[in-house]
């Protein structure tokens, strides 16, 4: 009797948690599933409803026919188009991984994908550097702080042509006011732009500029978050000024790090303006990052070359793709639940 | 032996005859924070006074290295009356207006969603809307162009909405997720218990509390797209439809190199992104904290 009864709660039970986990994952489906799960999850598959079919159709379609382009050998001569009244047809074809093997052993990829890395690492980690300064000493009372702040924050106001555009009126060779104040000072002024050492160390300054309002700010935050009984224990302790800042800051603002280094490294990866507009990739190809080499092949060359700039486009995808998976496994916070 | 001794030693030898405050510094150290800060502040903004103040002066004494010179506003009476400037400023404010609209309620309603509820599809939803920034703008232009003019939205302004949505709105979920993550969940709780439905706890309960985190992505939305060039300048041709970011360029070549005008229409198009970041900046400390950040 007695085992009969608890046999029969076991399996009420094993009822109830198959019940319980149609909310999330794994065993096999039981009759009906699909229309709990509906009832159970309606609403918020309706409140994210538009962003997935907004994302799918103007993301998601493009990224197919990019990552299918890339195994073609389509360029302007080849794919379908109008000519006047006549409709050519496409007529490129499949090749396969050729395009990919042609990227990886050739030197223009790799060459670009150097500079690429480069231009990342130095602008996230003098961006965060200067970014956590500024924070730091913003997050003191100090008089005059709201209209630092401001001050700040300005080149992150301004649209981002704008300010490139101002810097390209700085950096300008012969009127520019950079040189003028060289010429001021008895200097020969410098190709600001023109040198390829010269024109990387422009770039890079300029993306920094508009990257550090962003990174102050929100770094602002994460030190207004550390409670202030952690620094008052750590000073009872005898802790100096450094070593506050070492256990007490650097972990409190672990978690705001973690994100905006992930989202600045892609942003940066990715940053086609500031390049665009500053040199175009120039002089030579010297400031040439792999997105605007994409967009220089399917816009700029002639025949535009179509499919070699989604190949540049997907390894790009794959690479970020393979730092945020490693990154975020390496750094993965608690209580993330995605 | 050492590492015992060390710590006391330099926290007790230099100890002043003045026993300072907690948070208090000597008046060497506030000169140096207000200098770092000074210089930083100058760094920030000069590019963007330079603009302001060579738009002041007359065309011909562009790229003089005078603070001022003859201060006119010529510049600007001739970028308002010789070019459709005020069209394309009201097409770029359309533009944006309509994608901060659209972009702030989509993403607080996703960042809602992904914030207090498991459901099948949420781990997908998150990565996606990380990997959507992934892609480079260069590959997706060319069939985003192609979509655009099969749906007939080329050279339409809810066409550039559309597209614009697509690189705001992933940024904006994540963050209000994060933001949403910091509101306590007894508050959506007491809702339910009183009868409200989830949409109802999110307009009437959470949203009211969610008003920094709102505001920043209305930033963030806004200067997105007013700032955007690639697609605004694929997507929109003939002199009546082109946005700020075209129009300029059209305005390049008509002009060739000159400054004047260029830096006139270049304050121009900053103001509107001033004013909505005057009303932002009071919540984007706290904002962002709670928000970006947390992811």
């Amino acid at each position: 009797m007695a085992v009969h009864t608890s046999q029969s709660v076991a399996k009420a039970a094993g009822d109830d948690v198959a019940r319980g986990r149609s909310r999330g994952t794994g065993n096999p489906p039981p009759p009906g599933r699909i229309r709990r799960a509906l009832s159970t999850h309606w609403y918020a598959w309706t409140m994210v409803a538009p962003v997935v079919v907004v994302i799918g159709v103007i993301i998601g379609y493009p990224l197919v026919r990019g990552v299918y382009l890339s195994l073609t050998d389509a360029n302007e001569r080849n794919v379908a188009r109008s000519i006047g009244v006549n409709h050519l047809p496409a007529t490129y074809e499949f090749v396969g991984l050729d395009n990919y093997t042609d990227a990886l052993t050739g030197e223009q990829f790799l060459g670009t994908l150097g500079w690429t890395l480069v231009w990342t690492v130095s602008c996230v980690t003098i961006t965060f550097a200067l970014g956590m300064a500024l924070a730091n000493i913003l997050n003191r009372k100090i008089a005059g702080r709201s209209a630092y702040r401001m001050a700040l924050i300005l080149p992150w106001a301004v649209p981002g042509f704008v300010s490139v555009f101002a810097w390209r009126f700085l950096y300008n060779n012969d009127r520019g006011l950079l040189n003028k104040v060289l010429a001021g000072g008895g200097f020969d002024g410098i190709d600001w732009l023109g040198d390829p050492t010269v024109a990387k160390i422009s770039v890079i300054v300029v993306n920094v500029w508009l990257g550090v309002p962003f990174m102050m700010v929100a770094l602002l935050g994460g030190l207004q978050s550390i409670p202030s009984e952690h620094y008052e224990a750590a000073e009872m302790d005898g802790a100096t000024a450094w070593q506050r800042f070492r256990h007490v800051t650097l972990p409190g603002l672990r978690p705001v790090s973690t994100t905006v280094i992930l989202l600045s490294t892609i942003w940066t990866f990715n940053m086609f303006p500031v390049i665009f507009l500053l040199t175009r990739g120039g002089p030579g190809e010297a400031t040439q990052i792999l997105v605007t080499q994409a967009y220089k092949f399917s816009f700029e060359i002639s025949p535009r070359d179509f499919a070699q700039s989604s190949t540049w486009g997907v390894l790009i995808l794959v690479l970020l793709l393979i730092f945020a998976t490693i990154y975020r496994r390496v750094l993965r916070t608690q209580g993330d639940d995605w | 032996m050492t590492s015992t001794t060390t710590p006391t030693a330099r926290h007790s030898a230099p100890r002043p005859a003045k026993v300072r405050k907690r948070g208090e510094r000597s008046p060497l150290a506030s000169t140096a924070l207000h200098l770092t800060l000074i210089v930083a502040s100058v760094i920030a903004v000069f590019p963007v006074l330079w603009v302001l103040l060579t738009s002041l002066k007359p065309a011909a004494f562009a790229t003089t290295t005078d603070f001022f010179k003859d201060t006119t506003l010529e510049n600007y009476t001739n970028l308002i009356q010789d070019t459709k400037f005020l069209t394309w400023f009201g097409n770029s404010l359309i533009v944006a207006g309509l994608t901060t609209l659209i972009g702030v309620i989509v993403s607080a309603s996703t960042g809602y969603a992904v914030s207090r509820f498991r459901f099948p599809g949420k781990r997908g939803l998150m990565w996606t809307l990380l990997i959507t920034q992934m892609f480079p703008v260069a590959v997706l232009i060319v069939p985003i162009y192609n979509i655009m003019a099969g749906m007939g939205l080329l050279n339409k302004p809810a066409g550039l909405v559309i597209t614009y949505l697509t690189i705001s709105v992933p940024f904006c979920a994540w963050m209000m997720k994060g933001f949403f993550d910091t509101i306590p969940r007894e508050i959506d709780e007491s809702g339910q218990v009183d009868g409200l439905t989830p949409f109802g706890t999110f307009w009437r309960l959470i949203l009211p509390l969610a008003k920094p985190g709102l505001a920043v992505t209305a930033f963030y939305s806004f200067i997105t797209a007013w700032g955007e060039v690639a697609y605004a300048s694929a997507f929109m041709v003939g002199e009546d439809n082109l946005t700020l970011a075209g129009g300029l360029q059209l305005f390049v070549n008509q002009y060739g190199a000159q400054w004047g005008p260029m830096t006139a229409a270049s304050v121009l198009i900053a103001i509107p992104a001033a004013l909505v970041f005057l009303f932002a900046q009071k919540h984007l400390v706290t904002g962002m904290s709670a928000g970006a950040v947390k992811g």
